[in-house]
């Protein structure tokens, strides 16, 4: 069984496939509330007093609030609700792991059936997005600027919450559009470029100014902010995948999860994986992405390699589901050793050998430990790697901040780092086995690092005065 | 399976379950679509000069999502000749002689437009006759209706006229619309009516479009009260069929009429002393095939119950009906929370802590697990927590012993009456 009609038979091999297809591939798989179907699941909410659901969504939002607010013909306060807690609150609204977070923490889990908070804060951001709505003013200048570095999920928010309070915000932004991974890297089928961009233009309609295509470091130095600026936000997020070490690499079919998935937000949708058999390894969500997106670009088969067992998969449940559904295969305790080309470089096979889970590691994993002489070979096009990101070091260290292995060191109170002018969030302090590295977990830091600079300027004033 | 059958002062049907004066007793078509459905009987559609209509007549209103809690109409009587309308009566009637086909009457108040349109319907096979002194829209304005039926004169006046010359029992329709109902009752009564059916609907105005400003319907951007009904009254119905059944000079028996939707609320009614009810809102939300139900669902009630017949529940309830100065003052009920299977939406927290009497605490157990605990000393029995909770059986009311006897309001007054006569200080005791 398939998904997609024009794989149900062989005849669209070789094929020139229709963008048209392609790109329906590549529309929102899951349909949006109606009307009605909001207005009743919002009546089912009972309307907790201090609901469990807003202690369980790391951004605080008050989700009685704003679902009560969609049964009263109120879309546009709801909206706000969101959003004032969660700058990034549409995206959330699409790939927020839910059933963990404030629906699994819904008390009519212990009754009837959780009340559908995804959905409904989908079916608000979407009202405010159709209608144009600017939900938020900048606060009364107060004559402070601050550099944030990094316009992803954490950096916008960093960016809303001091515009709010009167700073003058720039943002520092390395690619064309902001956004982060949420405008480049989770697949347009479950996050539409244009729901982050939204985000993106209510943070400029507060004023703050995008400097897109800079990076920092590279087209603006370190030293400029740290000079120019009375305070910077460090929201760099990671980098790009890093190399498997084996190989083979750099043969001509191997490719970067992120940058993949960036290609099919930024460019038309090319049909070079039409009919290839793909091998993406790794299984966190990325590589779910990865997977799911070379399904959609019509690969005949693809198969996720991963060292370890589901158990230790950081993919969430829901996505392991969708990619399940979408036809990928697992392979568990399977690592690559080599990827093999022929004479023109191009990829023909990976040699793969088989794991075993050995004692846990640092991060409380069990360590994957090869099987001697299980090697086997598999016929391949396509390697895409998918095992995690790169730490921007060198940025780091160009701000003199303390990190341990690119990992950011902040109080975690104030998210100040060892430079008392930088405040940190996001990705870049993300620490392995410390959680999950979330969106709505940035958004928060972000919120957190831009009171953190409010608390240090304003203390700065007083102590001046 | 019990005996459903009910014998409504003289008038019988195979179940106690009628269709009330409505649009869906219009014409003959429907009437028999509904006694193929199982109806027991139906009133129909009210009879008198044929009237002209509006358009757009209905409105509901939704509560939480949900559609028609309640309803009102501006529709008036019928509109279609009277000769069609008893002709299609006289052929329904043949088809279904075991039901219980009642014409509902409205005319001017005068003595021989009464005797007239009685002689009419009763000359093709009526069982009954309903007077629609209740009728709250339009017909009022000429008069008619509730003009009358708000007046207890005119009511037994003009009862007393239909008596003069009917031969078949006479029920007299009460508007809801008058500050105390078992005064037209009463009247009713005077005027020889054989039973009584209430509740007309109430007068409403169903609400404000809040961006043209009309009112809900509109009329070419105007509005009339219309008549309210639906499940929102079945409140204020029940309380006025229980007034009636429990006043001394009110012996006759009652037709139910008000926001009944199923089987539930019939039995309710009869408890409260209907020896039937009368259903409109709900089939017109639904269509006549909620009879099957409602049917089946009292069958199995009275089975359950061991009760022979639907006649056996009428009035049960009555005597539990009274005056606040005869309820208990020293009864008591409080409030317990089932942890085991308590939410925790703290629905009833906050309820108690704003609007009731704040005895509702928030704990913390040993292993650190919320829960909600309710002060019984100080716990009033108000219901408020049990009312909110989303949960059957999460909150209980639990009656606890009093130290005292009973005693109520007005024995309480009587005591100290008594004693104020001894000349004893009544502020010592």
């Amino acid at each position: 069984m398939t998904l997609f009609p024009f794989f149900k038979n062989d005849s669209w091999r070789g094929m020139e496939m229709e963008q048209s297809r392609l790109e329906k591939n590549f529309e929102e798989v899951e349909p949006g509330l109606t009307d009605r179907e909001a207005m009743e699941e919002a009546n089912r909410c009972l309307y907790c007093y201090d609901a469990p659901c807003i202690r369980a969504c790391p951004t605080g939002i008050d989700i009685p609030a704003f679902i009560k607010k969609i049964a009263s013909g109120n879309v546009k306060g709801s909206a706000k609700t969101i959003m004032l807690s969660n700058p990034v609150g549409a995206s959330c609204a699409r790939v927020c792991p839910t059933e963990e977070l404030c629906e699994g923490a819904c008390v009519l889990n212990h009754s009837t059936k959780p009340i559908m908070i995804g959905k409904l804060q989908r079916y608000a951001t979407d009202w405010a997005i159709r209608n144009k709505e600017v939900l938020f003013q900048a606060g009364r200048k107060n004559g402070k600027t601050v550099a944030v570095v990094g316009g992803g999920p954490a950096g916008l928010s960093s960016a809303r919450e001091l515009a709010r309070l009167g700073y003058e915000v720039t943002i520092f932004e390395a690619e064309n559009q902001a956004g982060g991974l949420n405008t480049y890297g989770i697949v347009s089928f479950r996050l539409p470029q244009n729901i982050s961009l939204w985000e993106v233009n209510q943070i400029k309609s507060l004023g703050v100014q995008i400097r897109t295509n800079t990076r920092v470091g590279k087209d603006i130095e370190v030293n400029e902010l740290l000079e120019n600026y009375d305070a910077v936000v460090l929201a760099v997020g990671m980098g790009k995948v890093p190399k498997l070490g084996i190989p083979g690499e750099d043969l001509d079919g191997v490719y970067d999860a992120i940058e993949l998935i960036k290609e099919t937000k930024t460019k038309p949708l090319t049909d070079r994986l039409a009919g290839k058999r793909v091998v993406v390894i790794g299984a966190g969500n990325t590589a779910i992405d990865a997977a799911t997106c070379s399904v959609r670009l019509g690969a005949e088969n693809v198969k996720i390699l991963y060292r370890r067992t589901k158990e230790e998969m950081t993919a969430y449940e829901f996505e392991y589901k969708f990619a399940k559904q979408d036809g990928v295969e697992f392979r568990w305790l399977t690592a690559p050793k080599r990827i093999i080309g022929d004479s023109k470089g191009k990829v023909t096979h990976v040699e793969c050998v088989r794991m075993e889970l050995g004692e846990p590691d640092a991060d409380g994993r069990r360590r994957p430990l090869p099987v001697e002489g299980s090697e086997f070979i598999m016929p391949v096009d396509v390697v895409i790697k998918a095992i995690g990101q790169e730490r921007h070091i060198e940025l780091i260290e160009a701000f003199g901040l303390e990190h341990d292995h690119g990992v950011v060191k902040v109080n975690p109170e104030t998210y100040q780092t060892s430079n008392p002018k930088v405040f940190a969030c996001g990705d870049v302090i993300f620490e392995r086995g410390k959680g999950e590295a979330m969106v709505v977990v940035a958004a928060q830091q972000g919120k957190e690092a831009a009171y953190g600079i409010h608390r240090y300027l304003t203390k700065a004033v007083s102590e001046t005065a | 399976m019990a005996d459903l059958s009910i014998n409504l002062a003289g008038i019988k049907s195979p179940n106690p379950f009628w269709l009330a004066s409505a649009p869906p007793t219009n014409s003959g078509y429907q009437v028999q679509r509904a006694f193929e459905a199982g109806w027991g009987g139906a009133v129909w559609k009210t009879l008198g000069e044929p009237i002209l209509n509006v358009s757009s007549r209905f409105a509901a209103i939704s509560f939480n999502g949900q559609r028609v809690m309640g309803f009102n109409n501006i529709e008036l009587i019928t509109d279609r000749p009277l000769e069609e309308n008893l002709k299609e009566i006289y052929e329904t009637k043949k088809r279904f002689p075991d039901r219980a086909v009642v014409a509902s009457l409205m005319v001017e108040p005068k003595r021989e437009k009464w005797h007239e349109i009685v002689k009419r319907v009763e000359d093709v096979g009526v069982d009954g006759l309903e007077l629609n002194f209740g009728c709250p829209h339009g017909m009022a304005e000429r008069g008619m209706g509730s003009a009358s039926g708000q007046v207890p004169e005119l009511v037994e006046r003009q009862t007393y006229w239909v008596k003069e010359v009917a031969r078949t029992p006479v029920i007299v329709k009460l508007t809801p619309n008058i500050t105390d109902i078992t005064a037209t009752a009463e009247a009713a009564a005077q005027g020889g009516a054989d039973a009584i059916s209430l509740i007309n609907t109430i007068n409403s105005l169903m609400g404000v479009d809040l961006d043209t400003w009309n009112t809900i319907p509109h009329v070419a951007g105007k509005g009339a009260h219309g008549g309210y009904c639906g499940p929102a009254v079945k409140p204020i119905a029940l309380n006025m069929v229980a007034e009636c059944a429990r006043h001394p000079r009110i012996r006759i028996p009652i037709s139910g009429i008000g926001g009944i939707s199923n089987w539930r609320d019939a039995v309710e009614f009869m408890l409260m002393g209907a020896t039937g009810v009368q259903v409109c809102t709900a089939v017109m939300h639904h269509g006549f095939r909620i009879i099957e139900d409602m049917i089946e669902g009292l069958n199995h009630y009275l089975d359950e119950k061991g009760i022979a017949s639907v006649m056996d529940i009428v009035g049960k309830s009555v005597s539990k009906y009274s005056d606040w100065g005869d309820l208990d003052l020293n009864y008591k009920v409080v409030a317990r929370i089932h942890r085991e299977r308590c939410i925790q939406c703290n629905k009833c927290y906050i309820s108690c802590e704003d609007a009731s009497h704040q005895c509702i605490e928030r704990l913390v157990d040993e292993n650190g697990k919320e829960y909600l605990k309710v002060r019984e000393e100080d716990c009033v029995g108000c219901n408020l927590c049990s009312i909110v909770c989303p949960v059957d059986g999460a909150i209980e009311m639990v009656e606890v012993p009093s130290e005292h006897p009973p005693m109520t309001w007005n024995e309480r007054q009587a005591a100290l009456g008594r004693l104020s006569g001894c000349s004893v200080d009544i502020k010592s005791l």
